[in-house]
């Protein structure tokens, strides 16, 4: 038990890991992927942030005194791989519309039936 | 200046990309951009040169101190790569120019070459870069721009092809985040050389042993390893040819210098292959890669598939070297990166000529080409001869140097079974050479050669497969160096003889 409440955080990260994992590949709809893809990525964001916080310690401002202070650098690491998931976001969802667009569909497997016909 | 060499070397395209953008017409980016890659590879060399008098630059960008800055670091194994990925840019755009106005809408053209640029970018990135968390990113900045790029053919499978990529490839990404994250959670650095010294102090950690786990199914994924190469042959069929033959040479090879990183300057040999036998597992899935990959490609009738399939096999050859973990191994596996790219950057080339001249990849527009295009037929036939592994090209010294590091691990299995799998190559490129010389042309079909900017490119490439096959003091002398260098367990140099700005 003591296991399950001392590091809930980390079960949080496994199980929106696996959630999301679970949604890009059981899901043929091709929007839902990249939403599952989202919720995958979103997991490793909470599992930088939950190992940059350090027992007792505040915001990383100089204070006088003796002061534990959190570690800023991995918050500082996934602000860039929160950018670099946007971005995979916005041109996945992009390339969904171009799909859609050419074969009027975003279900994946009548797009593999519409290839086969051509 | 020369002391900035190593950035610059980022900077150049990176700096151009949006300039590209920015001009907006697709002869002006097609200049800049062909300008901009001769000058990396420009750079390169001296780069190269540097390293091999000095052994080792260390930048460190902004004046930032490592480990708190992000260090840049050239030694010998990434400046050969660097090398490749920079050569293999510079031969390719000047061929892109016509096959891109063949196959890109105009409107898109410009965007193909900023797409281009920041390939290349994050592809340089990677290669120099000595710091875990900045390899991830650029990592990411040549992954979107790979999606950009394939998906820009006006083929509407390629679109498709593009979206498996990016899921495939963000998957793989996250993985090697999630594995670097748990590299900082135990050692407290991202630097890769403070990540080689804290790290066989830790000993037996699970955490490490899961982050080891997590990179190395990362990158697989990213290479192609099989059973992770099943968005490689869609994305390299549909994609615009010339987009194929600079992946098919470079994206992979990268990946495959990410993963030596990881395993012998990052966690060291001896963690990877003595206490957790990773050698063994690469060594299975290597042979399967060569066997599944090579029969795959037998049976494809288009022919930009039948290669992507062979890339898969080739992939198997280059893990087959490294899964030995010897000096021998790892150098076969080195020189099989250059000599690759060499090959399947000419092979896709001239698939690219023949789309261009009739519309179609596939089995029977190869029919009497022979005849009607015999340059681009030659240039396949050599590349094809030069895959299979024939006397007097490249690909039988790599192949060679892999069955001689095969023996001398006493591994007799291993050695027969790349010799077969190389009758394999035979059987797929026999196919393509047989139906383009002996059977006759469809009606009286007329076609022209390609035209010289396609041609000149691609002979260019043909007859490095050739020259580096007949001399061989380049690779295997920069080849071995780089292996001996990833061998070495120290990569620390004194003091003196580290090069660059430390202001």
């Amino acid at each position: 038990m003591s296991l399950i409440l001392a590091y809930y955080n980390y079960w949080i990260v496994v199980l929106l890991m696996m959630a999301g994992f679970y949604i890009v590949i059981a899901s043929s709809n091709l929007v839902k992927k990249i939403v599952g893809l989202n919720i995958f990525q979103t997991s490793v964001f909470i599992f930088y942030i939950s190992m940059g916080k350090v027992e007792g310690g505040t915001a990383p401002i100089i204070m006088d005194g003796d002061v534990i202070y959190s570690n800023p650098l991995p918050h500082v690491l996934i602000l860039t791989a929160i950018v670099v998931g946007v971005a995979t976001t916005a041109l996945g969802l992009a390339l969904v519309v171009r799909i859609k667009r050419a074969y009027n569909t975003v279900e994946e497997d009548e797009i593999d039936e519409r290839d086969e016909l051509t | 200046m020369m002391e900035h060499l190593a950035v610059i070397q980022v900077l150049l395209p990176l700096l151009a990309a949006p300039l590209c953008l920015i001009l907006g017409r697709s002869f002006g980016c097609w200049l800049l951009a062909t300008l901009v890659s001769w000058l990396s590879f420009i750079v390169s060399l001296f780069l190269l040169a540097q390293v091999n008098e000095t052994g080792l630059i260390s930048y460190a960008v902004g004046g930032w101190e490592p480990p708190w800055g992000i260090e840049i670091r050239v030694d010998k194994v990434s400046a050969f790569v660097l090398l490749i990925v920079t050569g293999i840019s510079s031969v390719v755009l000047p061929y892109a120019k016509q096959s891109v106005t063949y196959e890109i809408e105009t409107s898109l053209q410009p965007l193909f070459y900023t797409a281009h640029l920041l390939c290349l970018t994050g592809l340089i990135g990677i290669v120099i870069t000595g710091d875990a968390f900045n390899l991830f990113v650029f990592l990411e900045i040549s992954s979107l721009s790979t999606y950009t790029l394939v998906s820009l053919s006006s083929d509407r499978r390629s679109l498709t092809a593009a979206y498996r990529y990016l899921v495939m490839g963000t998957i793989g990404a996250t993985f090697i985040l999630i594995g670097v994250g748990m590299l900082y959670m135990k050692t407290g650095t991202l630097n890769m050389l403070d990540l080689s010294e804290r790290i066989p102090g830790l000993g037996d950690s699970r955490t490490i042993k899961t982050a080891l786990a997590f990179i190395i199914v990362g990158v697989s994924l990213k290479l192609a390893l099989f059973p992770l190469h099943l968005w490689m042959p869609n994305a390299y069929a549909y994609a615009p040819s010339a987009v194929s033959a600079f992946l098919a040479a470079t994206a992979t090879k990268v990946a495959v210098y990410v993963l030596l990183r990881f395993i012998f300057s990052v966690f060291g040999s001896a963690f990877v292959f003595e206490h957790m036998g990773m050698g063994f597992i690469l060594l299975i899935l290597a042979v399967i890669a060569v066997f599944a990959g090579s029969i795959s490609a037998a049976f494809q009738k288009n022919i930009k598939k039948l290669l992507a399939y062979s890339s898969v096999a080739q992939i198997g050859y280059i893990m087959i070297g490294i899964s030995f973990a010897t000096t021998l191994g790892l150098s076969a596996s080195i020189m099989h990166l250059f000599n690759h790219a060499l090959m399947k950057g000419a092979l896709f080339m001239a698939l690219g000529a023949v789309f261009l001249r009739m519309g179609s990849v596939h089995i029977d527009a190869f029919r009497g080409l022979g005849r009607q295009m015999p340059f681009t037929m030659a240039a396949f036939t050599i590349g094809g001869l030069s895959l299979i592994g024939v006397p007097l090209t490249v690909g039988f010294i790599s192949k060679w140097y892999l069955v001689s590091a095969a023996l001398n691990n006493d591994n007799w299995l291993v050695a027969g079974l790349i010799l077969v799998g190389s009758l394999l190559a035979v059987i797929y490129i026999w196919r393509v050479v047989e139906v383009a010389y002996f059977q006759k042309a469809v009606g009286d079909r007329q076609v022209k050669e390609a035209p010289m900017s396609l041609l000149v490119p691609m002979w260019v490439l043909v007859i490095a497969n050739v020259y580096f096959g007949i001399d061989t003091t380049f690779t295997v002398g920069n080849a071995t160096e780089a292996a001996q260098w990833l061998m070495q367990q120290n990569h620390k140099l004194p003091a003196t003889e580290v090069v660059g700005v430390r202001p």
